[in-house]
């Protein structure tokens, strides 16, 4: 009796102590992880606001932080050489606060708007047993991508080419849940809403609110997505709901997404009037000054490309063939011609192109370029889209916002 | 009968002295692991991270840059890192090289529609520094390759 007694106190006080250790272990090393190493470092008292960003989103370490206020992050054209773009080579484009604590339990989309025939709300449960999963690779470009070509340069974050990527996405139509509500016969543009904050912190201001007309809403690939390459949106790029409507400016693809207003005139959101998101309706010389009445909406993305392979600045021994590899995508359209230059543009050849693998996914290509003497060369990639458009060498018209730069891309090489 | 009872106290008394021993135990590793982690006994102490920086400059220039916030440090520095870090990062405004004119309209529509207050006097500071310390170079209507990071390519 005693023996056991004593084993059973033995045992109880090892799980005590197992229990204490631990415990102490982590309020004690946690403490000195989070209060010590600022003591240590000294200088860098924003870190405690300020969480390293790449472990914070899981990006690549060769990202590019734009700004950090709002996060705006971006990629590089070796970065974004897989077929499908993973989350680590995603670039981030935030107009506003990110939104804390959601809780997909209770998190609803309301359909609204003048043109709804009957205003509904779907938790997510509902989104996902009352219709048809469909999942497609869409192509998703910032608009505002190639700005910091731009001259006389124009106003906001200053991307390069990174601010495109092609991941796979899965959910439900925006159609189907949009007719389930009922659509008016009036309608004519959706809007979306979202659980981020504004900048400025005040509550009555949206920090994006944007939307299509319902031609694109409507379409087969525009969906509610609620995941991205077969797990949950990782939170920066939307969890748990983002509408994706692919070929179309990325902020189109609203993040966060809880209410959607079926509109029976163009949506009026924020980043919907005035510049945002807007080109000049007929061309414009660099630097003319434009009337807002004279500014037109961005719809399709122009046609485009990306050399992905080899990252510039390769250097390659003289009589090796180099082996390039990259993207092509045209918006609504198709890409139907690839081809390249070694020479500025004097000659092209055309090399391979991939069928998409749905409508509005990036295309592949592939080439092999042999040089016939040492040197310096750059590597020009041009696409030409179905309509027989192609991508300019130099920067195409100047907009005040600096949109749509879709220039050709180049890497340089050197052999030696 | 009475020796059970005697039994049971015992029980008791032993299992008493069985809790006691453990609580000793458990103070002594918990005083053990201060020992071993936290010498000083520094989780006790203030945590307050504002305490634990009253030291730092946190206005502290370095090779000519605001630390901070990554601004140049030239007249009008503080009235900038004041008046336009407070919504967006300073990173949004070193990217933007941009002329008086465009500063000021940009000003013009984040007053419109971002909240921002009336700058006053302090405008033309700010967009003095700005031109001057950030100021717009011409890029033509192509760049050419710049800063190429060289490598060997094996195939």
């Amino acid at each position: 009796m005693s023996n056991h007694l004593y084993n059973f106190t033995i045992l109880k006080r090892r799980s005590f102590v197992k229990k204490t250790v631990l415990s102490s272990f982590a309020a004690i090393i946690g403490t000195e992880l989070v209060f010590g190493s600022k003591m240590l470092d000294g200088y860098t008292p924003l870190v405690l606001q300020d969480p390293d960003p790449y472990k914070m989103f899981r990006k690549n370490k060769d990202m590019v932080i734009l700004n950090d206020k709002p996060w705006n992050i971006e990629a590089q054209a070796h970065l974004l050489d897989d077929k499908i773009t993973p989350n680590s080579s995603m670039f981030i484009r935030n107009n506003g606060k990110t939104p804390e604590n959601i809780n997909q339990k209770n998190w609803t989309l309301t359909i609204d708007g003048e043109s709804v025939k009957s205003k509904k709300t779907y938790t997510l449960d509902d989104l996902k047993s009352k219709f048809k999963h469909h999942t497609y690779q869409l192509t998703l470009e910032c608009g505002g991508n190639g700005r910091n070509e731009f001259d006389p340069p124009a106003k906001g974050n200053q991307w390069t080419i990174g601010a495109v990527h092609c991941a796979s996405w899965t959910g439900v139509r925006l159609r189907d849940v949009l007719e389930d509500a009922g659509i008016k016969s009036n309608a004519v543009y959706i809007g979306y809403h979202s659980a981020d904050a504004h900048l400025s912190g005040d509550p009555s201001k949206e920090p994006i609110s944007r939307g299509c007309p319902m031609s694109k809403a409507q379409q087969d690939e525009t969906i509610l997505a609620f995941q991205m390459n077969n797990k949950d949106i990782p939170l920066i790029h939307g969890y748990p709901l983002r509408l994706v409507a692919g070929g179309w400016p990325a902020s189109v693809s609203g993040k966060w997404v809880n209410r959607i207003s079926i509109r029976d005139k163009v949506h009026d959101g924020t980043k919907m009037t005035g510049t945002a998101y807007r080109i000049p309706c007929n061309p414009v010389a660099p630097g003319e000054k434009v009337k807002d009445e004279d500014m037109c909406i961005i719809e399709s993305m122009p046609v485009k490309s990306l050399i992905t392979y080899p990252k510039t600045g390769a250097t390659i021994n003289n009589g090796k063939s180099l082996n390039i590899r990259g993207h092509a995508w045209a918006g609504e359209l198709e890409v139907n011609k690839m081809e390249y230059s070694i020479d500025f543009g004097s000659t092209w050849t055309t090399c391979s192109i991939e069928k998409p693998i749905n409508r509005l996914a990036w295309q592949h290509f592939s080439a092999s370029i042999k040089f016939s003497k040492i040197g310096y060369y750059e590597v020009w990639a041009r696409a030409t889209d179905t309509n027989g458009t192609a991508q300019p060498m130099l920067l195409p018209g100047w907009n005040p916002k600096g949109y749509l730069n879709n220039a050709c891309h180049r890497i340089a090489i050197k052999v030696i | 009968m009475i020796d059970n009872k005697e039994f049971q106290k015992k029980i008791k008394k032993a299992e008493n002295t069985a809790y006691l021993a453990m609580l000793f135990t458990s103070i002594a590793s918990i005083l053990l692991l201060f020992a071993i982690y936290d010498p000083t006994f520094s989780i006790f102490e203030n945590k307050n991270p504002n305490l634990v920086y009253s030291d730092i400059d946190e206005d502290r220039i370095e090779k000519g840059i605001h630390v901070r916030t990554g601004l140049i440090d030239a007249e009008g520095l503080m009235t900038v890192v004041n008046n336009c870090t407070n919504c967006h990062s300073a990173k949004l405004v070193i990217q933007n090289k941009m002329s008086t004119e465009s500063w000021n309209a940009a000003i013009k529509w984040m007053q419109k529609t971002q909240n921002l207050w009336d700058l006053g006097e302090n405008q033309k500071i700010i967009v003095n520094y700005l031109v001057t310390n950030y100021p717009a170079t011409s890029k033509g209507r192509r760049m050419v390759l710049k800063d190429i990071d060289w490598y060997t390519l094996e195939n």
